[in-house]
C-alpha cells in the first residue's frame, strides 16, 4: 500500500511537471506580457510607445484632454452641439470613408469620459491610429469633427450630454454591436457588419432566396469597403472568446497597438462596464455551454466519487484474504 | 465466496447501471431535433393572391403545404358533404390548407383541377377538394397544420383558436 | 450435425453453442494474474476504457460533424457546441480523452520499460503495444484535422510535408497524400475517413492482438519473478483460505478486476474534473481560428504528446532532422532487441539500466518542453542537446545491458 502511494506520488509529480511545462510555462514564454491599465485613458501607453518625433505632440494632446475633463459640461448646450454628430451617427447610417458610423445610443454608458473628450478633439490620436493618417486627422473618416466641435467647452458639453442622456441600460449584445459590430461580424450571434441578419424566405419553386442574396451582397460591399480601409477584413468574433485569453482581449481593447503593433484597429475607448458587457456577449456566442457545465459538473463528479468508494469497498472485499 | 463479496460487486454494478441511465438520457437529448430546426417550424403564408381551384404549394418544416382556394361550387359541395369544417374561413372566402403528404404512407398526392380532387399515385388513394379522403387506403383526410389567422395571412406552426377547434372536434390530428 | 441435449439453463444453452464456460475460464476466472503487482498494471484496462469513451463520444460527435472545408469549423464550434443537446459534453470528453489516452499510454509504456516487461517471451506484447502507439498517433493526428481550424490546417501542411523526404523532393508523394497541392477538401475527406473508420478498425484489431499476446506469457510482476503458474493456479483452485494465501496468482475476474475498476474510478474522477473544469489544456486556442491558407499562426506546435519527437526534428538541418525524426518514431519498437541483458527485473535492481531509465524519461520530458517553446536562443540549444542525448542513450543501451550482471 505504502509502496503504491509512493509510485503514485512519482507518477503524479512527473505528470504535473509535464503539465506545467507544456501549458503555463510554455504560454508564458510564447506571449508577450502587456500591462493592463484598468480602462483609464490618459495616454500613458500612447506616449510611451510613440516614436520620438511624435512623443511631444501626444504629451500635449493628452494633457489638453485632461484640462477639458476638468471643465463642467452643460448637457443642454451639449444637446444642441450633438446635432453635428447626429448628422452621421444616425439610424440607418451607411458607410462613410470605409466604416459605418456607429450608433451612439449608449455611448455615455459604455465609453470612458476622457476617451470621448479625446475622440472629439482628435479622433486619430484618441484611437491611437494616427500613424495611419500621415496627412493629418482631416483624412480620418471622422476628421471633420475637429472643425465642427473644437472649443474645449463645446467638447465638454457634448460629452456631458452623452453621459447624461445616452447612458441607459445596455444589453451585452447592444454593447457589442455599438462598440465592435461595425467592423467585426459575429455569425454565431447572427450579426454581420450591418447588424442583425434579416429573416428571409426562398422561392419554393426555385429554391432561391433573392432577398438573402441582396442582403449578402450588401454585406459583401460593406466588408470590401472595410477591408480597403483597414488593410484587411477584421475577423469574425463568434468564438474569439476561446481563441484568445481574457488578458489578451482586455489589453487589446484598451489599446490595440499594445498587442498588435501597427494594427489598423482603433481603440474603442470602452470603460470597464462597457468592456464587461462586450465580453459577456463574446462568452455567450463563444462559450455557450458554461451554464450547462456548471450544472452537470457536480453531479458527474459526485457520481464518480461514489463509484470509486464502492469500487474500493468491492476491491477490499475481494482482496481481504489474499495475503 | 462469501455473500458480502457478492453484495459489494452487485452494489457497484447497480450504481454503474444508474450512471449508464444518466448517460443514456444525455444521448437521447443529443438525438433530439436541434433548437434551430424547431424554431424554423414557423412559416407565414399569404392567402391574398390565391386563385380559385388553383393548387399552391408552400413549405413548412420541410413538408409540402397545399393551399387551395375554394370556388363557390366547391364550397357548396363541401357544405353538402358536411366538410366545411375542414376549410379555413377568412372574410367571404374558404381555403383548404393541409399538409401535402398522403396519410397512408406519405407520398405527395397530385391535384386534378378538372375533377377537383387529389390522386395519390403510390397506392391509389383519393381525396376531394377539401382534402377529405374519398378512396382508401389512406385512413383519413390530409392533416391540417397548426395555424393562426393573421389578417389574410396564416402563421403555420402557431395554434390559433380556429385550429384548436379543429383539433377538438377531430377534424384533424396533431402533426 | 453434432448432438445437443436440451439445455436446462441459459448458461448451459450458451455453453453448448459457443462454449461460454470455457470462454469465461480463459478470459476471466482462470486468466491468472500475479498477486505481486501494483496499480500501474491497471493502466492497460484504463486505456481500454478510455478508448471506449473516445469511441462513444466520437459516435455522438459524428452525428452533426460535417466533413466539408466550408462547414466543418462551424459544424463543430457552432452546431455541436451550441445547438446539439450535450454536444459540448461529447466534444470536451473527446478532446480530454484524446489527451489523457496519451498520458496513460506513456505511463503504461514506461511501466513496461521499468519492469522489463518486454522481453523473454513478452516481445510481441511490446511490439503490438508500440503498434497501438503508432495507430493512436495516426488517429489523434487525423482527428486534429477535423475541426479545420488554423492548427488543423497548418499541422496538416507541416506534417504531410515531412513525407517529401527533405532533399528527396518527393512532392508527388505529398500531393498524393493530400489529394491536392495544399490541404483542402480531398485532404479533409480522406482524413475524416481515416479518423472515423480505418484507424479505429485497425486500433480495435491491434487491441485484440495486444490482448492475445498477453495470454501465454502472462503479465510480469513487480519483482520480475518467474512464477509457476500451474502450481499457483492449482493452489488457488483448491479454494481454501490457506491455499489461496500460498498461491502467487489471482484470477483476472473478479479479483484483479475489482482493483482495475477501483483504479479506473480514481482515473475517472480526474478525467471528468478535467472535462468540466479544465478542458482548455486539451483544446488549443489557436484552433478556434478558422483555417486560413494565407496566414500561418505565430506559434505552431503539435499537441503535447508529439512534442518530444517534433523537437528531435527541429534542431537539425532538414535532412538529418527527418532521419532523426523517423528513427525516433520507430526506435521504441526495437527495445526488446537492444536490451541485451538476460534479467527481467525492475530497473532499480539493474545498475546502469536504472540510470538509463531515468535519463530517458527526463530527456523526453525536456524534449517535450522544448518542443513547445519558440525555437530561439537557449531553448534551441537545450533542444539540440536533449535530441543528441536521446540518440546517445539508445546507442549506449546494448552496451550497458550487455555488461549487466546476471541477477
Ligand atoms: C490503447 C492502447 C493500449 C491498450 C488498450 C493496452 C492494453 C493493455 C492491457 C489491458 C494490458 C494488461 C494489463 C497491464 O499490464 O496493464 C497491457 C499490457 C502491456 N502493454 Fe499495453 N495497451 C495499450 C498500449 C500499449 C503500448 C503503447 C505499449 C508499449 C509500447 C504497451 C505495452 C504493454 C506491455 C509491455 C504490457 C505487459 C505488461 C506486463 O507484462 O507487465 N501497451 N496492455
Ligand atoms: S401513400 Fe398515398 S396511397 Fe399510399
Amino acid at each position: 500500500m505504502n509502496k503504491e502511494l509512493k509510485i503514485l506520488g512519482i507518477v503524479a509529480a512527473f505528470t504535473l511537471v509535464l503539465y506545467w511545462g507544456v501549458e503555463p510555462f510554455a504560454h508564458s514564454q510564447m506571449h508577450k506580457h502587456v500591462e493592463g491599465h484598468n480602462f483609464v485613458y490618459d495616454g500613458t501607453a500612447d506616449i510611451e510607445e510613440a516614436s520620438k518625433d511624435k512623443k511631444e505632440a501626444k504629451k500635449k494632446f493628452w494633457s489638453e484632454v485632461k484640462e477639458i475633463a476638468k471643465l463642467k459640461g452643460d448637457p443642454v448646450a451639449g444637446e444642441a452641439t450633438f446635432a453635428m454628430c447626429a448628422g452621421c451617427h444616425m439610424d440607418g447610417a451607411t458607410n462613410m470613408g470605409g466604416v459605418t458610423p456607429p450608433s451612439l445610443d449608449h455611448a455615455g454608458a459604455i465609453y470612458d469620459k476622457n476617451f470621448l473628450i479625446a475622440l472629439i478633439k482628435d479622433p486619430a490620436m484618441a484611437t491611437n491610429v494616427d500613424h495611419k493618417y500621415p496627412n493629418g486627422t482631416m483624412s480620418h473618416p471622422m476628421g471633420s469633427i475637429t472643425t465642427m466641435v473644437n472649443t474645449p467647452q463645446d467638447i465638454a458639453n457634448v460629452v456631458a450630454y452623452l453621459k447624461a442622456k445616452k447612458a441607459g441600460e445596455v444589453t451585452p449584445k447592444e454593447a457589442f454591436k455599438e462598440a465592435c459590430g461595425r467592423c467585426h461580424a459575429n455569425r454565431y450571434g447572427k450579426l454581420t457588419q450591418l447588424g442583425e441578419i434579416p429573416k428571409t424566405k426562398s422561392n419554393i419553386k426555385t429554391g432561391q432566396d433573392i432577398d438573402r442574396m441582396k442582403y449578402d451582397q450588401k454585406v459583401a460591399t460593406e466588408q470590401n469597403a472595410l477591408a480597403d480601409y483597414l488593410g484587411k477584413l477584421p475577423p469574425d468574433l463568434s468564438i474569439i472568446y476561446r481563441a484568445r485569453s481574457e488578458h489578451f482581449l482586455e489589453t487589446l481593447v484598451e489599446n490595440p497597438q499594445s498587442q498588435l503593433p501597427g494594427t489598423a484597429m482603433p481603440r474603442t475607448g470602452l470603460n470597464k462596464e462597457g468592456y464587461e458587457k462586450v465580453v459577456e456577449y463574446l462568452a455567450e456566442t463563444g462559450d455557450p455551454s458554461a451554464p450547462a457545465r456548471a450544472m452537470a459538473g457536480p453531479w458527474v463528479l459526485g457520481f464518480f466519487l461514489l463509484f470509486t468508494i464502492l469500487a474500493y469497498l468491492w476491491k477490499q472485499s475481494q482482496w481481504r484474504d489474499l495475503h | 465466496m462469501s455473500s458480502r463479496r457478492d453484495f459489494m460487486g452487485m452494489a457497484l454494478g447497480g450504481f454503474t447501471a444508474l450512471g449508464g441511465i444518466g448517460a443514456l438520457m444525455a444521448m437521447k437529448k443529443t438525438w433530439d431535433p436541434l433548437p434551430s430546426v424547431k424554431a424554423a417550424g414557423f412559416t407565414t403564408i399569404d392567402l391574398k393572391d390565391a386563385q380559385e381551384n388553383v393548387l399552391v404549394t408552400e413549405k413548412w418544416r420541410g413538408k409540402p403545404i397545399f393551399v387551395l382556394k375554394q370556388s363557390k361550387e366547391m364550397v357548396e359541395k363541401a357544405k353538402k358533404s358536411d366538410e366545411l369544417k375542414r376549410l379555413i374561413n377568412i372574410g367571404d372566402e374558404y381555403y383548404m390548407v393541409a399538409v401535402g403528404l398522403c396519410t397512408h404512407l406519405g407520398c405527395i398526392p397530385g391535384y386534378d383541377s378538372s375533377k377537383q380532387g387529389f390522386l395519390c399515385a403510390c397506392h391509389g388513394g383519393q381525396y376531394d377538394g377539401t382534402a377529405m379522403v374519398t378512396k382508401a387506403p389512406p385512413p383519413r383526410g390530409l392533416d391540417i397544420p397548426p395555424f393562426k389567422i393573421d389578417g389574410t395571412k396564416l402563421v403555420l406552426g402557431e395554434e390559433g383558436p380556429e385550429y384548436k377547434k379543429m383539433l377538438a372536434d377531430g377534424t384533424t390530428m396533431k402533426v | 450435425m453434432a448432438h445437443f441435449e436440451k439445455a436446462k439453463s441459459l448458461n448451459e444453452w450458451l455453453d453448448q453453442r459457443i462454449g461460454i464456460n470455457t470462454l469465461k475460464k480463459v478470459m476471466q476466472s482462470e486468466y491468472w494474474i500475479p498477486k505481486n503487482i501494483n496499480f500501474l498494471w491497471a493502466m492497460g484496462m484504463v486505456l481500454a476504457a478510455t478508448f471506449g469513451i473516445l469511441l462513444v463520444s466520437g459516435i455522438f460527435l459524428l452525428m452533426y460533424y460535417n466533413p466539408s472545408t466550408d462547414l466543418a469549423f462551424d459544424s463543430v464550434n457552432y452546431t455541436i457546441m451550441t445547438e446539439v443537446g450535450y454536444g459540448w459534453l461529447w466534444r470536451h470528453i473527446h478532446g480530454v480523452g484524446a489527451s489523457l489516452v496519451f498520458l496513460i499510454i506513456y505511463i503504461h509504456m514506461f511501466t513496461g520499460i521499468y519492469y522489463g516487461s518486454y522481453k523473454k517471451g513478452r516481445e510481441l506484447i511490446w511490439i503490438s503495444g508500440m503498434l497501438l502507439f503508432v495507430l493512436f498517433s495516426a488517429e489523434a493526428f487525423s482527428g486534429y484535422m477535423l475541426p479545420w481550424g488554423q492548427m488543423s490546417y497548418w499541422a496538416g501542411m507541416v506534417i504531410t510535408n515531412l513525407f517529401s523526404g527533405g532533399s528527396l523532393h518527393a512532392d508527388g508523394l505529398v500531393e498524393w497524400i493530400r489529394g491536392d497541392y495544399v490541404p483542402a477538401q480531398a485532404f479533409l475527406s480522406r482524413f475524416f475517413m481515416l479518423h472515423v473508420l480505418l484507424m479505429p478498425l485497425a486500433i480495435i484489431g491491434a487491441i485484440v492482438f495486444h490482448f492475445g499476446t498477453l495470454r501465454l506469457p502472462h503479465v510480469n510482476n513487480q519483482d520480475g519473478k518467474e512464477i509457476d503458474f500451474e502450481e499457483s493456479a492449482r493452489l488457488w483452485k483448491e479454494g481454501t483460505t490457506e491455499s489461496r494465501r500460498k498461491s502467487e496468482v489471482i484470477p483476472f475476474s473478479p479479483v484483479f478486476l475489482s482493483k482495475d475498476v477501483f483504479v479506473m474510478g480514481v482515473y475517472f474522477i480526474l478525467f471528468f474534473y478535467l472535462v468540466f473544469y479544465h478542458f482548455e489544456f486539451a483544446m488549443d486556442p489557436v484552433n478556434f481560428d478558422p483555417a486560413n491558407g494565407l496566414k500561418t499562426p505565430t506559434h505552431i506546435y503539435p499537441e503535447w504528446y508529439f512534442l518530444w519527437s517534433y523537437e528531435i526534428l527541429r534542431p537539425f538541418p532538414t535532412d538529418p532532422g527527418l532521419v532523426a525524426f523517423a528513427i525516433a518514431q520507430v526506435i521504441f519498437f526495437t527495445l526488446p532487441f537492444l536490451d541485451m541483458s538476460p534479467n527481467v527485473a525492475p530497473a532499480n535492481k539493474r545498475g546502469a539500466f536504472h540510470i538509463w531509465f531515468w535519463l530517458m524519461l527526463i530527456d523526453m520530458l525536456v524534449l517535450t518542453f522544448m518542443g513547445k517553446l519558440p525555437p530561439e536562443g537557449i531553448w534551441s540549444t537545450i533542444g539540440l542537446v536533449a535530441a543528441i542525448t536521446f540518440f546517445v542513450l539508445w546507442i549506449s543501451l546494448p552496451i550497458i545491458t550487455k555488461l549487466e550482471k546476471k541477477l
